[in-house]
């Protein structure tokens, strides 16, 4: 009865809205909120999505944290200021008539690195939203995927529908790691976001497949504000696949995603990410800026989450992708590559929180800077006082290639416990010239030699991704670096 | 506190004799310091050791008059035995007795009128505080190809006579081409809660060579902060040693620029801390040219509820290729109150280097201590000397063999 009512006010709210000054087009095929940051704003999005009032009542919570915070500026790479009231904080995906019609419309040097990566060419379609062939319908593939999850009692789907069919996971988990009251990005992603994957593996279930959100349907365009929900239940396992190695152009400059993991007792998430956004041209002009919070629990005992990721794109990448090892003996790790070229910019690295007894985490991290781009790994390994008999190493290596750009390491270790133990490494060197004539006399070319070279250095992350992911990573690495010898 | 800052402040005017320029670039830091305060956690470099907390926990009230007007007694039982030494005397921020009696008179120069502008670019207010409450400056100059024949000891002390008390010390110095001057910072202080603030700065002319050793052993309830900076020209070598022991709180913080080719800069510190000591040590190496050089080596022992912290920074700038940097940092908590902290940092924009650090800290391994009982020593012993071997490595590193003796003299290590 009560919740009768509230809808019932809440959609006389939404008459008033109408009569906002700016308006809102109702045009189905064409929604868009008017530009700029506020209240009215959050609530036109929620409506849209039909949410439930305890959605509504999140992000509004979150928006008047947002009202007191600042955005930080301790990072490393410096950018312009965002004017947040000048941006859409929602429009629906673009309708069939602003899209390519075919491949010729497209950049020919996007399809030039398709053609490197070897990504066939329905699938190249597919990524810029062209029309695709019934014969090729990548729908068809995912329905097939879908029925064989829903056997073993998985949920994935997007968040949209996850709010909708299973509010009482979603209330349960989402801004449980990263909640409304964290620092200025997250707290901006739970006030506006749109859209994003959610996850959850029920008692025991080991996923049978990678999930990825290539497979999901209608995953594309899901917004500048993206939320990623992933839950393992007790027992279960999980390995999901973000992004893909193929370039992504976008028109929304800011990317603020957030990504929640929760492992419970036995659990084991593992989450890989290839990033490769748009980074701007050679003269930095352009690019995404990625600054994207991601951070998983693991909750329950003998819980595990493990990061792995590819960054190569994006003008500026700020993200540290986070555990919290919160249960006994449960364990982090995080692998990443980091290539910057041209006039790119990273910051990245993770946070490791020791709070349960015998956690362990393990962090490599492989910086490779070229052109003239700067590469920051930051990171934190907090060992708590009761976090007895834990322990974590960290590697971080970086490469330089030419003396126009920088690498860096900034980590802060904290260890509070006797009975623990951190070991920290970390060096900076450059490709030899030996290596690089060794590899030119056996008939590689400049380039292919770098390719090798820096492919052996990351090897030990390489390792860490799936199957068919390492393949298109290991050619992706190669390609990011071109025009970075000679 | 602004009001309790400019109360003393005025009463050191009154009481001493500054001249009018004195004065005036005396007020341009105060004005500075009220501006800005005592550093915080709020500031990156003062993230692990808040000491505007630890003023106020451990000194409530902290005065900043000094009484320059009247000399302290020099109390002789504080000199170091066994070694020949010069004498440079600080009590409660005066300098008492200068004493280069075992040097050649005519190589050494000693000023007071200098110029009290501070050089380079610096963020750090307790600079501005020194600048604004010292007493007097000096000016150490070593002239060309001369080498001191004697270590200089400086004694730093303070009376009965101060209590929670800002005190306030500065020196400069020159090593012209070709000298070598090797320095020991001696702190033989009373426990009266006071707040010492130290700041060196070196100028290394070509070839020469320093050598700081930086003793604080002595168990006290004062809070200090040191701060060295150092210019060092082509093929100039600086070594500095820290024992970093005996103080409530000790931050000791090295900025070394190495500007010159084949400069080289080598810093190891021991912190052995015991009850609810905080001490802190931060270096930044900024290599500025090629073929540079630069070595850190950091050890803690941390007894119950003690806690260290040590930034360090190595900074190689476009030009610098062929630059050599290392830097190891090492732990070993003995009880489960004790904290470590490290903030190893590489800054690095030129290619062809050779940089890296590692870090490590951890509890005394079992397995040796298991070693040395099966072969008779007692768990206390064992411990004992795995913790001494842990330490001697970094003492070791200390290239002034009489020098190394006496510091092994004083820590008890043989």
């Amino acid at each position: 009865m009560r919740e009768d009512y509230k809808m019932d006010t809440r959609e006389k709210d939404i008459e008033k809205l109408k009569d906002y000054k700016y308006g809102f087009t109702t045009d189905i095929e064409n929604i868009k909120a008017p530009k700029g940051l506020n209240e009215n704003v959050i609530k036109f999005i929620s409506n849209i999505k039909k949410e439930p009032q305890w959605m509504l009542d999140f992000r509004l919570k979150a928006y008047e944290r947002l009202k007191l915070l600042k955005e930080p500026d301790w990072q490393k790479p410096k950018y312009p200021k965002i004017d947040y009231q000048d941006l859409y904080y929602y429009s629906a995906p673009k309708s069939m008539k602003d899209k390519p019609k075919s491949l010729d419309e497209l950049d020919p040097k996007l399809l030039e690195t398709y053609k490197k990566l070897g990504i066939p060419l329905q699938e190249q379609a597919r990524l810029n939203g062209i029309a695709v062939d019934a014969v090729f319908d990548s729908v068809s593939v995912a329905t097939t995927f879908k029925g064989e999850l829903t056997k073993q009692g998985i949920i994935f789907c997007s968040m949209s529908e996850a709010i909708q069919k299973h509010p009482e996971l979603v209330k349960k988990y989402l801004g449980t790691v990263i909640p409304v009251t964290d620092h200025f990005f997250a707290t901006l992603n739970s006030a506006v976001f749109t859209d994003g994957s959610f996850v959850y593996i029920p008692e025991g279930v080991k996923c049978p497949m990678e999930l990825s959100t290539y497979f999901r349907i209608n995953a594309s365009e899901t917004g500048q504000f993206e939320r990623t929900l992933i839950i393992a239940d007790k027992g279960s396992y999980v390995s999901y696949l973000e992004g893909c190695t193929a370039p992504m152009r976008d028109e929304n400059q800011l990317h603020a995603a957030n990504v929640e993991l929760i492992a419970l007792d036995d659990a084991e998430i593992k989450y890989s990410t290839v990033q490769n956004w748009y980074p701007g041209d050679e003269n930095g002009k352009g690019g995404i800026y990625n600054f994207v919070t991601k951070r998983g629990l693991c909750k329950g005992k003998n819980s595990k989450i493990s990061w792995t990721q590819v960054e190569t794109g994006s003008a500026i990448t700020w993200k540290y992708p986070s555990c919290i090892l919160k249960g006994d003996n449960s364990t982090g790790e995080f692998y990443s590559i980091a290539i910057t070229n041209n006039h790119q910019k990273a910051d990245t690295g993770t946070k490791m929180i020791h709070l349960g007894k015998n956690t362990k985490s393990k962090i490599i991290s492989k910086g490779i800077s070229a052109g003239f781009s700067d590469m920051t790994y930051r990171g934190l390994v907090d060992i708590n006082s009761k976090a007895k008999n834990s322990s974590n190493y960290t590697q971080c290596d970086s490469l330089l290639m030419g003396n126009k750009c920088g690498a860096h390491t900034v980590p802060y270790i904290k260890n509070k416990n006797f009975d623990s133990n951190i070991a920290h490494e970390a060096t900076t060197s450059k490709i030899s010239e030996e290596q690089l004539h060794y590899c030119q006399q056996r008939g590689l070319n400049p380039e292919e030699a770098v390719g090798l070279i820096v492919n052996g250095f990351c090897k030990e992350v390489l390792q860490q991704l799936p199957m068919e992911f390492a393949v298109e990573a290991q050619k992706l690495v190669g390609i990011s670096l071109e025009g970075s010898v000679g | 506190m602004s009001e309790q800052l400019q109360l003393d402040f005025d009463k050191i005017i009154k009481t001493s004799k500054f001249s009018d320029d004195e004065i005036q670039s005396k007020k341009f830091f105060l004005k500075k310091f009220i501006e800005n305060g005592f550093p915080n956690r709020k500031q990156e470099d003062w993230k692990f050791l808040d000491i505007s907390q630890i003023i106020k926990r451990n000194i409530s009230d902290l005065s900043f008059f000094n009484d320059y007007s009247l000399p302290n007694k020099i109390d002789p039982s504080i000199f170091v035995d066994g070694l020949e030494h010069n004498k440079i005397i600080f009590i409660n921020g005066r300098v008492e007795k200068i004493d280069f009696s075992y040097e050649d008179q005519n190589k050494i120069e000693i000023k007071h009128d200098i110029e009290k502008n501070i050089s380079f670019d610096y963020k750090n207010s307790l600079i501005d505080l020194n600048s604004a409450f010292i007493n007097k400056v000096f000016k150490i100059i070593v002239n060309k190809n001369y080498s001191l024949k004697k270590p200089l000891i400086i004694y730093h002390s303070t009376n009965d006579k101060v209590k929670s008390t800002n005190v306030n010390l500065r020196l400069d110095f020159e090593l012209g081409e070709n000298s070598c001057l090797r320095l020991i910072d001696f702190f033989a202080d009373n426990t009266n809660k006071n707040f010492i603030n130290i700041f060196y700065n070196f100028n290394l002319l070509k070839d020469s060579i320093l050598k700081n050793y930086k003793i604080d052993k002595f168990k006290n309830d004062n809070l200090k902060y040191s701060f060295n900076n150092i210019e060092q020209d082509n093929n100039s070598v600086s070594e500095t040693f820290i024992l970093s022991a005996g103080s409530d709180y000790f931050k000791n913080e090295i900025n070394c620029n190495l500007n010159g080719e084949y400069s080289s800069a080598f810093i190891n510190g021991v912190f052995s801390l015991k009850e609810n000591q905080q001490h802190e040590i931060r270096t930044t190496i900024n290599h500025l040219v090629e073929n540079t050089k630069s070595y850190q080596l950091i050890k803690s022992v941390l007894g119950k509820n003690a806690k260290s912290a040590y930034q360090g920074k190595i900074f190689v700038n476009s030009k610098a290729q062929k630059t050599d940097g290392y830097q190891l940092s090492k732990a070993i908590l003995l009880d489960e109150t004790s904290e470590f902290n490290a903030k190893p940092e590489l800054e690095i924009y030129a290619d062809d280097v050779k940089c890296s650090h590692g870090s490590a800290s951890g509890s005394l391994n079992e397995d040796s201590i298991f070693y040395l009982m099966s072969r008779g020593l007692n768990y206390q012993q064992s411990k004992e000397l795995l913790i001494n071997g842990f330490l001697l490595d970094v003492i070791e590193k200390i290239t002034d063999s009489e020098i190394k003796k006496l510091i092994k003299n004083i820590i008890g290590l043989k």
